[in-house]
């Protein structure tokens, strides 16, 4: 619509008037973008400067002599709680954790938005508002039932590995974050697809039963075929929360090496021991953001769709 | 390959039942609903169910464990007691007001800013592409990531105090981080600067869906800019505005990661909101009972909000 | 025995129903079309012959076979949908031949089938491209192939014109009218477009809150409509339905049209229906066509009930081919076709001819012609 640009026939001053108008709004636009970009300027050009510049040296200056170092050591030898072998091997339970929960919840979002738009039944509304509604509640209310329940499945699964020598992943964090953010995440999945499949013709579905495919032959070679844009879209939202949350992560990962990379990061910021080595803490969080913001450089557009389809009903 | 049994297939919201149907064909009839059934149990047992677990526990006298004898509501009349308790003020007292400074401002700023600057963006702006991303991208990332940088900048003695004590301005102070009173609204700036990107996306699609021949007519009608956005635009955006105000009031109920990597509680816990006064309280003052009382009180809170929104957004519209 | 019957089907949604007992009939080769405005129910009773709707009660047979409780891929029938419904991700040959793959038909069999069907629609250049590479004609014969491909017992098609422009919709109409006499096949097609109606079918049910109003050869529904909706929603332009009364002494009736300021107008009727003389000095509905109402030179030579009246022309519409002139009778505008060449003044009065022999007569408490 962009009303103060076309043709300006109102606007009272002329041209002058105009272009400090125009002035203003890139001014306005460009103070904005500072204000946004400067926790990221920060954190970059502290994590490849020295300490000592660090020290002496003042905090929006570009680097005099760039060091990786930091970023090799916040990799490979900063200290989590008390082993010090950098956060590698966090990254890597991220994405252990990650991506299978990813992959399930998005399936099964995927199915269920299926069943939801095209194969009704009496109370489908109902039960897609219960799911839905999990999508909001604080998981505080949540959170204490599911440890208990975590405790009791991992003794289970310390019997069970005495009695046939293996646990079936009962016990293991990262086996239970995974479950426990495709539980989490199953309102968001289904929401997308069910409103991404409601706009789905359903005379496909029609045309398709009429040619004798199944259920799940309709699905498998109908929808999903068609359903790339809210794949993607579905991934990438998931992806960033998944690979973000802290809460749950603390909670049921808080303590030992399996920790997410949240919950590591955060430990080896308040790391209270020793001289606070800011520019590793900066690398290290780098590293922490660096997969979502490869996804959301690469693919922001659907991110910001993803988030969309939260809010507006589609 | 006959995988579909003799059978009629219901693509449209129907509730017919045809007499002498086979095992098989009722069993193709329930495949939908056998598939839907993990979700929705998964749903039942773990969201619901575990909520009224937590009601549950809230009633009873846990400590450190779970105990299972309801003991009444103790837990509450605590909180109740604790609600009043300002001078000095309990744990309690301190996250529900600082839940209230931070909602309101999180909210009204995000929103205010958010259309500002959606406005100004919709102005035929030359790299329109370009900033949009830039104003986005904290959405992306988790406060635990970006409270490293921000808690910096905050602190005095390294951030931007001391940075503009090195530019000369020596007189400058800014200290809110360390400070109990005011901590909390370093929270407020952390969280806008996080969410008030994404505030900005929803009402620049709003913008961008308003249809182009009403501005066009408002314009003939002899409408200034401004008159043209408070009479008109701003009114038509009325759906955005409570789409994003449901978005903001449950992310501002859900922060918790945001006090966290910030503050890591502020001075004496007085950046808490109740969240983190629910996690400490739960997991590391072993009074169970009162986190789970204090997380109820939060899902009643979000459920007032949100169960209306829903109930509107999902009610049998006429096609 | 029909080929295709449905008997007392009635269909319910909750408390709701959609289609209260149908009964329609056809023979092998036919060709039926459902017509009615939209909500009639006749997309609905389109599905339950297809077994994409299951019916509440009654009968459906195709060829002596009950249907009722068949899978739609069972039934034998294939169905043009008003979208097409072409699957996007596959080829035009991936989507002809999808319901074969899904009946295990070999590969080679399924590509036989295929250029068979390519060859008859002269589709053959499009077989690889993808459906949203084609125009909207080329989609709609797609559709068609992919039915036809089945050679089913029975053809559906729900609205398969409506999706496309005018000009192109009269080449399909009689696209699909040269397929219907060449392959024989029986048809079964719904429409809101009652021209669509006339040129195609073999039959028609019109139908309107889920009964059929009527049910007959198109000509039957056109000259003899049984009742007022019928009347009105078939023909283009439509009859005209004129609010008037009988008047007459004995056995010789005639019709009163009131007219606004002046006198009303007696047309003397010589063979009016049985039904009519009960009527005497009661108000009835008057429909007559437009083409039955015309300038007098333009009248029919040889129908033997024609009378003539000054009318007041208020507008004329010269559509090329006619000119139509508009009066006003009974407080309703009336529609007249004269020749195209008719020389004609608005604001002026002009003879016209009332063909009463095309005329028909409604009773205004039911709504049913008066026979």
């Amino acid at each position: 619509m962009s009303v103060i640009a076309t043709p300006a026939r109102q606007s009272t001053g002329g041209t002058s008037a105009r272009t400090i108008n125009r002035i203003v709004i890139y001014g306005l636009l460009a103070l904005f973008a500072l204000f946004y970009l400067m926790p990221l300027f920060v954190m970059l050009v502290t994590s490849f400067k020295t300490m000592e510049e660090i020290q002496n040296g003042n905090m929006l200056a570009l680097p005099q002599a760039p060091t990786f170092e930091p970023w090799a050591k916040a990799w490979g030898e900063t200290c989590v709680g008390l082993t010090c072998a950098g956060i590698k091997g966090y990254f890597w339970n991220s994405i252990k954790m990650v991506v299978p929960a990813v992959l399930i919840s998005t399936l099964l979002g995927a199915l269920n938005g299926y069943v939801l738009t095209k194969w009704r039944f009496r109370g489908h509304t109902l039960v897609f508002g219960l799911m839905l509604f999990a999508c909001f509640i604080p998981f505080q209310s949540v959170l204490l039932p599911m440890a208990t329940i975590l405790g009791s499945l991992g003794r289970f699964g310390v019997t069970l590995r005495n009695a046939t020598g293996f646990s079936f992943g009962l016990g293991n964090p990262t086996v239970n974050l995974v479950f426990v953010h495709v539980v989490y995440g199953l309102g968001f999945t289904t929401l997308f697809f069910r409103n991404y499949y409601e706009a789905f013709p359903t005379e496909l579905i029609k045309a398709a039963q009429v040619d004798g495919a199944s259920f799940f032959q309709i699905f498998r070679r109908i929808m999903l075929p068609n359903s790339m844009p809210i794949f993607v879209v579905t991934v990438i939202y998931q992806f960033t929360n998944i690979w973000n949350d802290f809460l749950f992560a603390s909670a049921y990962a808080g303590t030992g090496d399996a920790m997410p990379m949240t919950v590591a990061l955060n430990n080896v910021v308040n790391t209270s021991t020793g001289v606070v080595e800011y520019n590793v803490n900066m690398a290290a969080a780098m590293i922490a953001a660096l997969p979502t913001l490869l996804v959301y450089v690469v693919a922001g557009r659907y991110f910001v769709r993803g988030l969309m389809a939260g809010a507006v009903k589609g | 390959m006959s995988t579909v049994a003799e059978t009629n297939i219901k693509p449209t919201p129907e509730h017919g039942t045809r007499p002498g149907a086979s095992i098989r064909s009722r069993l193709q009839d329930a495949l939908p609903k056998i598939v839907l059934a993990p979700s929705f149990a998964i749903t039942v047992v773990f969201v619901y169910g575990f909520i009224l677990w937590t009601v549950y526990l809230s009633f009873t006298n846990s400590k450190t464990f779970p105990s299972y004898a309801i003991t009444g509501s103790r837990a509450y009349q605590r909180l109740w007691r604790w609600t009043f308790e300002s001078d000095p003020p309990s744990s309690w007292y301190t996250s529900i007001t600082n839940m209230g400074i931070f909602g309101f401002l999180y909210i009204f700023i995000c929103l205010a800013l958010g259309l500002f600057l959606a406005i100004l963006l919709d102005q035929k702006i030359r790299g329109e592409g370009m900033l949009r991303p830039i104003y986005l991208y904290p959405m992306a990332l988790s406060f635990i990531v970006t409270g490293v940088a921000w808690k910096w900048f905050l602190d005095p003695g390294l951030g931007l105090e001391q940075t503009l004590h090195q530019w000369g301005w020596t007189s400058f102070h800014f200290d809110w981080i360390k400070n109990k009173d005011f901590v909390i609204y370093t929270v407020v700036i952390a969280g806008v600067w996080q969410a008030s990107g994404f505030i900005m996306a929803m009402f620049l699609a709003g913008l961008r869906g308003i249809d182009g021949e009403i501005m066009k007519a408002a314009q003939i009608d002899g409408a200034t800019t401004f008159q043209l956005y408070r009479r008109i635009v701003i009114p038509l955006l009325r759906p955005v505005f409570l789409s994003a105000f449901i978005v903001l009031a449950h992310l501002a109920i859900k922060s918790y990661d945001l006090v966290v990597a910030l503050t890591s509680g502020g001075p004496g816990g007085s950046a808490w909101l109740p969240s983190n006064f629910m996690y400490e309280y739960t997991f590391k003052r072993n009074e169970m009972a009162v986190g789970s009382a204090s997380a109820v009180i939060m899902l009643m809170t979000i459920t007032a909000i949100i169960v209306p929104y829903l109930y509107s957004e999902l009610r049998e519209r006429p096609r | 025995m029909a080929f295709l019957e449905i008997d007392g089907l009635k269909k319910r949604f909750g408390s709701v129903e959609i289609l209260k007992g149908i009964d329609v009939e056809l023979e092998k080769g036919g060709f039926l079309v459902l017509v009615g405005p939209s909500g009639c129910g006749k997309s609905t009773l389109l599905n339950t012959i297809a077994g994409l709707e299951t019916i509440t009660e009654g009968e459906i047979r195709v060829d002596g076979r009950t249907i009722n409780d068949l899978h739609p891929s069972k039934r034998d029938i294939a169905m043009v949908f008003q979208s097409y419904a072409l699957y996007p991700n596959m080829t035009v040959a991936g989507n002809i031949a999808f319901g074969m793959e899904m009946r295990g038909v070999p590969a080679q069999e399924r590509q036989k089938a295929i250029d068979k069907v390519a060859k008859v629609l002269q589709i053959g250049h499009l077989l690889q491209r993808k459906p949203s590479q084609l125009s909207g004609g080329q989609r709609q014969r797609v559709a068609m192939g992919r039915a036809l491909v089945r050679d089913p017992k029975l053809f559906l098609f729900d609205e398969p014109l409506s999706n496309l422009d005018a000009k192109l919709r009269v080449d399909m109409r009689i696209e699909i009218k040269r397929l219907h006499a060449t392959t024989g096949t029986t048809i079964v097609y719904v429409t809101h477009d009652q021209i669509e109606a006339m040129t195609l079918a073999t039959k028609i049910a019109v139908m309107r809150d889920g009964e059929v109003q009527q049910f007959g050869t198109p000509a039957e529904i056109y000259n003899n409509p049984t009742n007022l909706f019928v009347a009105d929603f078939m023909g283009s332009p439509a009859m005209n339905l004129v609010p008037a009364t009988i008047g007459g002494n004995g056995s010789a009736l005639s019709v009163v049209l009131q007219r606004e300021a002046r006198d009303p107008i007696s047309l003397p009727l010589a063979n009016a229906p049985a039904g009519l003389s009960a009527f005497q000095g009661k108000p009835v509905i008057f429909g007559v066509r437009p083409e039955a109402l015309t300038d007098p030179e333009g009248a029919e030579r040889n129908a033997s009930n024609i009378a003539t009246a000054d009318c007041h022309i208020e507008v004329v519409e010269p559509a090329g081919s006619d000119t139509f002139a508009v009066t006003n009778l009974g407080g309703k505008a009336v529609v007249a076709r004269l020749r195209a060449d008719a020389n004609i003044q608005p604001g002026t009065s002009t003879p016209l001819a009332f063909n009463l022999t095309k005329a028909v007569f409604f009773d205004p408490a039911t709504e049913n012609r008066i026979l």
